[in-house]
C-alpha cells in the first residue's frame, strides 16, 4: 500500500484471496449468446472480437503476400496482370498497417489485459471500448467497398498525385475507410489514457504499473495526438478527389511533398503505436520467464514516453529524396538517430533481465528470444537508413521493405504471438500443445529470415521495391524469398490448428500457469466477468519474485467493496493482513 | 575493397558519388554486426547458463545499474553521432555539383524518361554520357512522381511534376548501368527501365554530333522520330497487339467503339484530341492512364505524327 495514501486514509483491512482454479462463474459463461456479445461493454469480450477481427484481416492479407511471392517467382508474369499485382501489394499493405498491426496489441490483447493488470473492473468508458469496435468495423467495410467499386493501385502510402489523379472511387473509399478507423484508435487511446490514471487499484502507484502499461501509455498518448492528423490529411484527400480543390495535385496548383509530411507526421508515429505496445509484452514476459525482476524498470518505462515524443520529430526521414529542404533532411536525419537510443536501452535492459534468472524456454519466452534476435536486425537496419547518404542509395528499394518487415513483423507481431501465448490460458481458461507451439515458433524463425534476409542483398543491389517485374538478377533473391514465405505459411497455420483445438480439447489451464506475479494472473482462469470478485490491494511491485506469492493475492477484506454482493468470493484464506 | 559486406553492393561506377556512401555502409554493418554477434551470444549463454532447475529458483533482486545504464546509452549515442556526420557529410557532397558539370535535361513520365542535349540530340530511355566527366541530371516529371536511380553511382532523387530536382555522378569507366524508377507510378512502373551509357570522351562527341540537331527530314519521318521519342511505343504497338493502349496499325480512318458506347472515325481531330486531352474519348475496354501532352507537343509535331500514324497498315 501506499504509505501516505494510508496515513490520509483509515487503515485498509485487507485478506488473502486465493484464485479459484474452479471457477464456476467466467466472463465467458455470464453473458452468452450473439446478441449478448455483440452488444457486451465487458473489455475482455471486446479483446477477443478485437483479436478474431485482426486474426481475420491477418489471415486475409498474408494469404495476400503469399500470392504476390508467388508472382515474383519469375522475372516476368507468372500468374497474375501487372494491375491486379499492384492493387494486391496496396490491398496487402493497408491492411495489415491499419487493420492489424495498428489495433493488434493495443486493441486485441491490450483491451483484455490493461484493466486486469489495473486491477480495474473494465475501461473508464466501456461503452466508448464498444463504440470503437464497430468504427473499426465501419472501417473495413469501406475498404471493402472500395474492392468492389474497381480496387486501388496506390501503395499503402497514398502517394499524390498519384493517388488523386484519375484513380477513381476505389481510392476515395478505402481513405474514408482509413479515415473512419482512425476514430477507433484515438477511441482505444482515450480510454486507455483514462483507465490508467483513474482506475488503477488501491496500492498499484506510478512506481509499481507494470511496463505493458507503461507501454500501453505511451502508445495511448501518440495515438490520440498523430491520428487526427492522419483523418485531416484524408479529408483533404477527398476534397481533391472529389472537389478538385488543388492540394496536393500540382495540376490544380498543389504540392506533392506536401502530402508526404502530412502523411509521415502521422504515419511515422504510427509505427511506434505498433512496435511500442509489443515493447510492453516483451517486459511482461521476459520477466516471468526469468523469474526475476526487470533490470532497469525505469529505464523501459521511460524509453517508452521518449521513443513517443521523439517519434514525433522524425518524419521527415521518409523523404530524403523527396526534395524537402536541405535544412529539414539533416535535422530529421540527426533526430532519427536520438530516437534509435532509447530503443537500444531497452534490449539491453531486457538482455541484463536474464542474468542469473531462472530461464524457463516456454513458448512465450521462445518468441521473445526470436524478437530479440529480429528486431535488432531491424534497429541496425534502421541506422543504415537513417543515415543521409546511405538512405539515398537503399531508399525505395527492397531494403526498406526487409527493414519494415523485420520491425514490424519481426517485432510488433512476433510480440503479439509471444502476448497471444503468454495469455492464451488466461484468456481462454485453456492449454495449447506446447510442442506444436515450438515447432511452429522455429518455423517461423526460419520462414521469415528466408524471407527477408535475402531482400537486404537485392535492396542493397538496387532492387526497386513495388516492382511487377524484374531484371534477371535478382531471381536466385525473389525465389530463396518466395519459398521462405511458404514456410512462414505454413507456420501460421499449424498455430491456427494449434490454438483452435485448445478451444476444444486443451487442457484445463491453471489460474496462473506461468507461476508469475503479475496482478492478471491473480483471477481465475478465465476470468470472472468482473475480472475479480474483490478489490485488489498491491503491495509489492509486477515484478518483486523475491516476495512470496501470498502478498500479490490480497484484496479489500470488507466485501462488496463496489461489487455486487451477489458475486460470492471465490475462495477465502483465512490469513488476514494489515498494509 | 575486399570488406566483409561487398556482396551486397553493386559495383562502384562512380567513385566520387559512391565511395562514402559505401564506407559508410560497410562500417554500420560490420560495427551491427559485432553488436548482433554478441546480442545474441549473450541470449544463448544466459539460455543455457541460467536454464530454469525447479519451480522453486531463487533469483538475485537486481534492480538496475547506472553506470551500465549509462555506458550502453552514450556508446550508441556516439556511434550513432559518427554515422549521422558521416552520412551528412557524404549527403552534402551528392547535393553539391562540381562547377564543370555537363548539363542534360530529363522527363519522366509514365513509363518512360526522355533526355535532351544542349545541341538539340533527343533520346528515349538511354542516357549517354562521357566517361571522367561530371553530369548533372535535371529532371522534371509530366505527370506523377517518378524517382530516378542508378545504382552503380548510389544516387538517386525524386522526379516531381511542378519543380525541377537534380543528381550528379561522374562515370568512370565506360559500359551500360541501368536507371530504375523507384517511385510507384502505375501499371509499367517496374518497366520503366533505362540504361547510362559511358562512352569515352571523344566517342560521345562524335555521338553527340550525329543526332544533335534533334528531330529532321519529312513530315512522316518527323512524326515517326517523335512517336519514338516520346515513349509512344510503350504502350501503343505498331504490330496490331493490344498493349495498355490500342495499336497504331490500321489506325487511320478505323471506326473506334469508345468507353460511354458511341463510335467515332479516327480522323486528323480525333487523334489531335487524344493526344492533347486522352480521358475525353476512350477506347472501349481500356483504362484511361496515358498522359495528357497538352503543352508538350506543338501543333506542327501533331501534325507529324498524325502524317506518321497515317503510314501504319
Amino acid at each position: 500500500m501506499a504509505i501516505t495514501e494510508a496515513k490520509k486514509m483509515t487503515t485498509l483491512q485487507v485478506k488473502r484471496f486465493k484464485p479459484s482454479e474452479n471457477p464456476t462463474n467466467t466472463f465467458l459463461t455470464d453473458e452468452k449468446g450473439v446478441w449478448a456479445w455483440m452488444t457486451t461493454v465487458d473489455h475482455k469480450k471486446i479483446g477477443i472480437m478485437y483479436l478474431v477481427a485482426v486474426a481475420f484481416f491477418f489471415a486475409l492479407a498474408g494469404f495476400l503476400a503469399i500470392a504476390l511471392r508467388t508472382e515474383l517467382w519469375t522475372p516476368a508474369k507468372t500468374f497474375i496482370e501487372a494491375d491486379t499485382y499492384n492493387q494486391l501489394f496496396t490491398l496487402h499493405g493497408a491492411m495489415m498497417v491499419f487493420f492489424v498491426l495498428v489495433p493488434s496489441i493495443p486493441a486485441a490483447l491490450g483491451n483484455f489485459i490493461l484493466p486486469m493488470q489495473l486491477g480495474a473492473k473494465d475501461v473508464a468508458f466501456p461503452r466508448l471500448n464498444l463504440a470503437s469496435l464497430y468504427i473499426y468495423v465501419a472501417g473495413a467495410i469501406f475498404t471493402f467497398a472500395a474492392l468492389a467499386s474497381g480496387g486501388f493501385d496506390t501503395g499503402w502510402t497514398f502517394y499524390t498525385p498519384y493517388s488523386s489523379d484519375g484513380n477513381g472511387a476505389g481510392v476515395i473509399w478505402v481513405t474514408l475507410g482509413v479515415f473512419i478507423l482512425g476514430f477507433s484508435s484515438i477511441l482505444t487511446g482515450t480510454n486507455f489514457i483514462t483507465t490508467i490514471h483513474k482506475l488503477r487499484a488501491p496500492g498499484i502507484t506510478w512506481d509499481r504499473l507494470p511496463l505493458n502499461i507503461w507501454a500501453l501509455y505511451a502508445t495511448s498518448i501518440i495515438q490520440v495526438l498523430a491520428t487526427p492528423v492522419l483523418a485531416i490529411t484524408i479529408l483533404l484527400l477527398s476534397f481533391e478527389n472529389i472537389m478538385d480543390i488543388g492540394i496536393f495535385d500540382p495540376a490544380l496548383g498543389g504540392d506533392p511533398v506536401l502530402f508526404q509530411h502530412f502523411f509521415w507526421f502521422y504515419s511515422h508515429p504510427a509505427v511506434y503505436i505498433m512496435i511500442v505496445p509489443g515493447f510492453g509484452i516483451i517486459s511482461e514476459v521476459i520477466s516471468t520467464f526469468s523469474k526475476k525482476t526487470v533490470f532497469g524498470y525505469w529505464a523501459i518505462a521511460l524509453s517508452s514516453l521518449a521513443i513517443a515524443f521523439i517519434g514525433f520529430l522524425v518524419w521527415g526521414h521518409h523523404m530524403f529524396t523527396s526534395g524537402q529542404s536541405a535544412v529539414a533532411t539533416t535535422v530529421f536525419s540527426f533526430l532519427t538517430f536520438l530516437v534509435g537510443i532509447p530503443t537500444g536501452i531497452k534490449i539491453f535492459n531486457w538482455i541484463a533481465t536474464l542474468y542469473r534468472g531462472s530461464i524457463d524456454m516456454k513458448t512465450p519466452m521462445l518468441y521473445v528470444f526470436i524478437f530479440l534476435f529480429l528486431f535488432s536486425i531491424g534497429g541496425f537496419t534502421g541506422i543504415m537508413l537513417g543515415a543521409l547518404s546511405v538512405d539515398i542509395h537503399l531508399h525505395d528499394t527492397y531494403y526498406v521493405v526487409a527493414h519494415f518487415h523485420y520491425v514490424m513483423m519481426g517485432g510488433t507481431l512476433i510480440a503479439l504471438l509471444a502476448g497471444l501465448h503468454y495469455w492464451w490460458p488466461k484468456m481462454t481458461g485453456k492449454m495449447y500443445n506446447e510442442k506444436l507451439a515450438q515447432i511452429s515458433a522455429v518455423l517461423i524463425f526460419i520462414g521469415f529470415n528466408m524471407t527477408f534476409l535475402p531482400q537486404f542483398i537485392m535492396g542493397a543491389q538496387g532492387m526497386p521495391r513495388r516492382y511487377y517485374n524484374y531484371i534477371d538478377q535478382f531471381t536466385p533473391f525473389h525465389q530463396t524469398s518466395t519459398i521462405g514465405s511458404y514456410i512462414l505459411g505454413v507456420a501460421f497455420l499449424i498455430i491456427l490448428y494449434y490454438l483452435v483445438k485448445s478451444l476444444f480439447s486443451g487442457e484445463k489451464a491453471p489460474s496462473n500457469p506461468w507461476n508469475s506475479r503479475g496482478l492478471e494472473w491473480q483471477s481465475t482462469s478465465p476470468p470472472d466477468f468482473h475480472n475479480f470478485d474483490h478489490t485488489p490491494v498491491v503491495i509489492n511491485g509486477p515484478y518483486d519474485y523475491h516476495k512470496p506469492m501470498e502478498e500479490f493475492q490480497l484484496g479489500l477484506a470488507v466485501s462488496h467493496e463496489g461489487h455486487d454482493a451477489e458475486h460470492a468470493p471465490a475462495e477465502v484464506d483465512t490469513t488476514e493482513e494489515k498494509a | 575493397m575486399g570488406r566483409l559486406f561487398d556482396f551486397m553492393l553493386p559495383d562502384n561506377k562512380s567513385p566520387l558519388t559512391a565511395d562514402s556512401t559505401d564506407g559508410l555502409f560497410h562500417f554500420i554493418n560490420e560495427v551491427s554486426l559485432i553488436f548482433l554477434v554478441g546480442i545474441t551470444i549473450a541470449l544463448i549463454y544466459f539460455a543455457i547458463k541460467y536454464k530454469r532447475k525447479s519451480e522453486d529458483d531463487k533469483t538475485p533482486v537486481i534492480t538496475h545499474n547506472n553506470t551500465l545504464e549509462i555506458t550502453w546509452s552514450v556508446i550508441p549515442l556516439l556511434i550513432v553521432m559518427v554515422v549521422f556526420g558521416w552520412g551528412y557529410s557524404g549527403w552534402l557532397n551528392l547535393k553539391a555539383v562540381p562547377n564543370d558539370a555537363y548539363e542534360i535535361q530529363a522527363t519522366g513520365y509514365k513509363w518512360n524518361w526522355n533526355f535532351n542535349y544542349e545541341n538539340g540530340a533527343q533520346t528515349l530511355n538511354e542516357l549517354h554520357v562521357p566517361k571522367g566527366r561530371p553530369i548533372k541530371v535535371v529532371m522534371q516529371s509530366r505527370d506523377v512522381l517518378h524517382s530516378f536511380f542508378i545504382p552503380d553511382y548510389r544516387v538517386k532523387h525524386d522526379v516531381v511534376p511542378g519543380r525541377y530536382t537534380y543528381v550528379w555522378f561522374q562515370a568512370e569507366e565506360t559500359g551500360e548501368s541501368v536507371i530504375f524508377c523507384t517511385e510507384y507510378c502505375g501499371t509499367s512502373h517496374s518497366d520503366m527501365l533505362a540504361k547510362v551509357i559511358v562512352h569515352e570522351p571523344n566517342e560521345f562527341e562524335q555521338w553527340l554530333e550525329l543526332n544533335g540537331g534533334g528531330i529532321q527530314g519529312t513530315p512522316v519521318e518527323q512524326g515517326e522520330q517523335l512517336v519514338s521519342l516520346q515513349g509512344c511505343q510503350t504502350c501503343h504497338s505498331i504490330d496490331g497487339s493490344p498493349k495498355i493502349g490500342p495499336t497504331f496499325k490500321g489506325i487511320w480512318e478505323r471506326e473506334q467503339q469508345l468507353t460511354d458506347g458511341s463510335t467515332v472515325v479516327v480522323d486528323e481531330n480525333y487523334i489531335r484530341e487524344s493526344i492533347l486531352y486522352p480521358g475525353n474519348k476512350v477506347v472501349a475496354g481500356y483504362q484511361n492512364v496515358m498522359s495528357p501532352y497538352e503543352g508538350r507537343l506543338s501543333d506542327d509535331e501533331i501534325t507529324n505524327i498524325i502524317e506518321y500514324l497515317k503510314t501504319i497498315n
